[in-house]
């Protein structure tokens, strides 16, 4: 034991010395978290080998609106992740540098660094948002190029090398260090401030139709939103877990079942936060739906069985919740009091 | 010169650290409790999740497609009278294999114990709305026109209903409330206390909880889930009927 206490007396002095040398360090930079997630839920994740700086995330956001990462340089990640539309696409699908459509649609992208078990992606293939990020670039349906040539067109580029510098302290650019940035950069999409967050923190007044909206979100024997969708107390507005909404009877995208290989996944796609809906339709894995009238509708009476449904997809023998018309419109304005007008009009987030 | 104090003080430390390190006859420990679940003795455990292949005391056949529950303030009764309760709570997950073991965060004095019992849920002072930050980002929370605070267990599954037809069920345990007048909410407790019994804490204890799921279904109220299934969070009687079946769930497993 006294031996081990020796070597550890040996490492301090050498640790010692080292701390001698000066050594380049970008900023760090404090994610700016909201009142109520401070409040209400656990902390966001940051990797230890990827912590947040001025410079990373600055990095991360030129990348992002870049398209020098695309084959032929003309879509970047922006294209299917617009700020103005809370970091979705408008159409069903979207469509990648040759003119191909995707079978998913785009996911919005906001409240990532609180997603705890890092799932990304509708079938939650990629563990983390840096390996989330890796994936679109060489998709042939996508920007449908390598990650070699982008990284050599970032090498060669006369801007980058220096960026990648002060974020990572190496001009040296790799795929890994591109998509570290991206993901500083996407941690920072918060949305944290809605009218409903302001009436949470009294600072704004919820009408009577709102009101009776949340009350048939939290109600079991109602919407029963709740369950999976977050609540007053879970600011994030989804559980982040994957599910079998009752979509189809019969699947023709398996989802999270493509990924895990157990049948028992098939037809199950992530929760998507119900927050900033006014910017992000189509709705639904594969933008089924253009209105959210059709969304509440598909739970009231619209929902198809199979062997996967989710236990909570209650009474889908009837179709769904059956709620009535008042219902609906009340859901509908209360899920409109999620919307964020700050978060997509952020000067931080624009090109 | 700095420097050279701050490794002469560090040397110290490690010096008297490792001196203790020897000392023999530790006196308290940390005590990890694992949950372990079981239908009549048939070990279950989320690798059995999916399939339609258990049967109720009624003779419903039912799957298991999520399971979590609540357990708080395990406490240690000495013969004395004494108790040492453990602060905090844990949500087992059995459907994610998240936190089936449950390490004690303070140390637990070595020796033989009466009882070592824990509240299955939350009591009415720690069931306060929205104030635990790990809960409700998983969800846990109830809606504040059932009363607020959280769930004790989530249980839900299919079954095969008199239509023999796959059904949903969702089998979840809250604190019973009286929502008929929504501006009065009448409320009857629902947690309980579970009693494992006398053991002995040796160095390093672990502790096996068992829960035998088909207990929720059959003693004393025989479940029948073609009438019991689904929206039982705001029905008083049903969450009276789950506390009661809940009774003698648990039980005391190995003990080393």
């Amino acid at each position: 034991m006294k031996i081990g206490c020796y070597i550890l007396l040996v490492m301090l002095f050498l640790s010692c010395s080292k701390d001698d040398t000066a050594t380049y360090v970008p900023t760090p930079l404090a994610l700016e978290v909201p009142q109520l997630f401070s409040q209400k839920i656990l902390p966001p994740v940051i990797p230890f080998d990827n912590p947040q700086t001025v410079e990373g995330v600055a990095l991360g956001k030129k990348l992002f609106f870049d398209t020098l990462l695309s084959a032929n340089n003309t879509q970047s990640c922006a294209t299917c992740h617009a700020p103005e539309n809370a970091f979705t696409d408008v159409t069903q699908f979207s469509d990648g540098i040759d003119g191909v459509f995707g079978n998913r649609n785009s996911m919005p992208i906001f409240n990532a660094a609180f997603n705890y078990d890092e799932k990304f992606f509708w079938d939650g293939r990629s563990l983390g948002l840096e390996l989330q990020a890796i994936q679109p670039v060489e998709n042939p349906i996508e920007m449908h190029n390598t990650w070699q040539q982008a990284v050599t067109d970032l090498q060669s580029n006369s801007e980058y090398p220096n960026l990648f510098q002060l974020a990572f302290g190496t001009t040296t650019i790799t795929k890994e260090l591109v998509t570290k940035a991206i993901a500083q950069f996407e941690r920072t999409l918060i949305s944290g401030n809605s009218k409903f967050d302001k009436y949470l923190l009294g600072t704004a007044t919820l009408t009577p139709q709102e009101l009776n909206g949340f009350n048939v979100f939290m109600d079991e024997t109602k919407g029963d939103c709740f369950h999976c969708h977050g609540s007053d107390n879970n600011p994030l507005w989804t559980d982040n877990i994957f599910h079998n909404n009752g979509l189809d009877a019969v699947f023709t995208d398996l989802g999270l079942g493509e990924v895990t290989g157990d049948p028992n996944d098939n037809g199950k796609f992530k929760s998507p936060s119900l927050r900033n809906l006014a910017f992000t339709a189509p709705y639904m894995h594969d933008g089924r739906f253009n209105t959210l009238d059709e969304v509440i509708n598909h739970y009231s009476e619209g929902l198809q069985n199979s062997p996967t449904i989710d236990p909570l997809m209650k009474k889908v023998a009837q179709g769904g919740v059956q709620i009535s018309p008042q219902e609906k419109a009340d859901l509908k304005a209360f899920l409109l009091t999620l919307t964020d007008h700050n978060f997509i009009n952020s000067p931080a987030f624009q090109n | 010169m700095k420097k050279l104090i701050t490794i002469i003080t560090l040397s110290m430390v490690l010096f008297s650290s490792c001196v203790e390190d020897e000392v023999p006859g530790l006196q308290q420990t940390n005590v990890t409790l694992n949950f372990q679940h079981n239908w009549e003795g048939t070990t279950v455990t989320n690798t059995d999740f999916n399939t339609i292949q258990y049967i109720n005391a009624e003779g419903d056949e039912l799957s298991i497609e999520k399971l979590r529950y609540l357990i708080s303030k395990i406490t240690f009764h000495k013969s004395t009278g004494e108790t040492i309760v453990v602060d905090g709570y844990n949500l087992v997950d059995v459907t994610n294999n998240k936190n089936l073991s449950y390490i004690t965060p303070i140390e637990i004095p070595i020796g033989t114990y009466t009882n070592v019992s824990f509240t299955f849920g939350f009591d009415n002072m720690d069931n306060t709305d929205g104030s635990y930050a790990d809960l409700n980002s998983v969800s846990w929370n109830v809606p504040m026109m059932l009363g607020g605070g959280y769930h004790f267990m989530q249980l839900e599954g299919k079954f095969m209903n008199d239509l023999t037809v796959e059904q949903g069920y969702q089998y979840h345990t809250i604190r019973a409330v009286d929502n008929t007048d929504p501006m009065s909410l009448v409320f009857q407790d629902t947690f309980f206390q579970v009693d494992l019994g006398e053991l002995i804490v040796h160095n390093n204890s672990s502790i096996a909880i068992n829960m035998n799921i088909a207990e929720w279904f059959k003693d004393p109220y025989q479940w029948k889930l073609n009438d019991l299934n689904s929206m039982l969070m705001p029905n008083f009687d049903a969450q009276i009927k789950m506390r009661d079946n809940g009774q003698n769930v648990f039980s005391l497993g190995t003990v080393n």
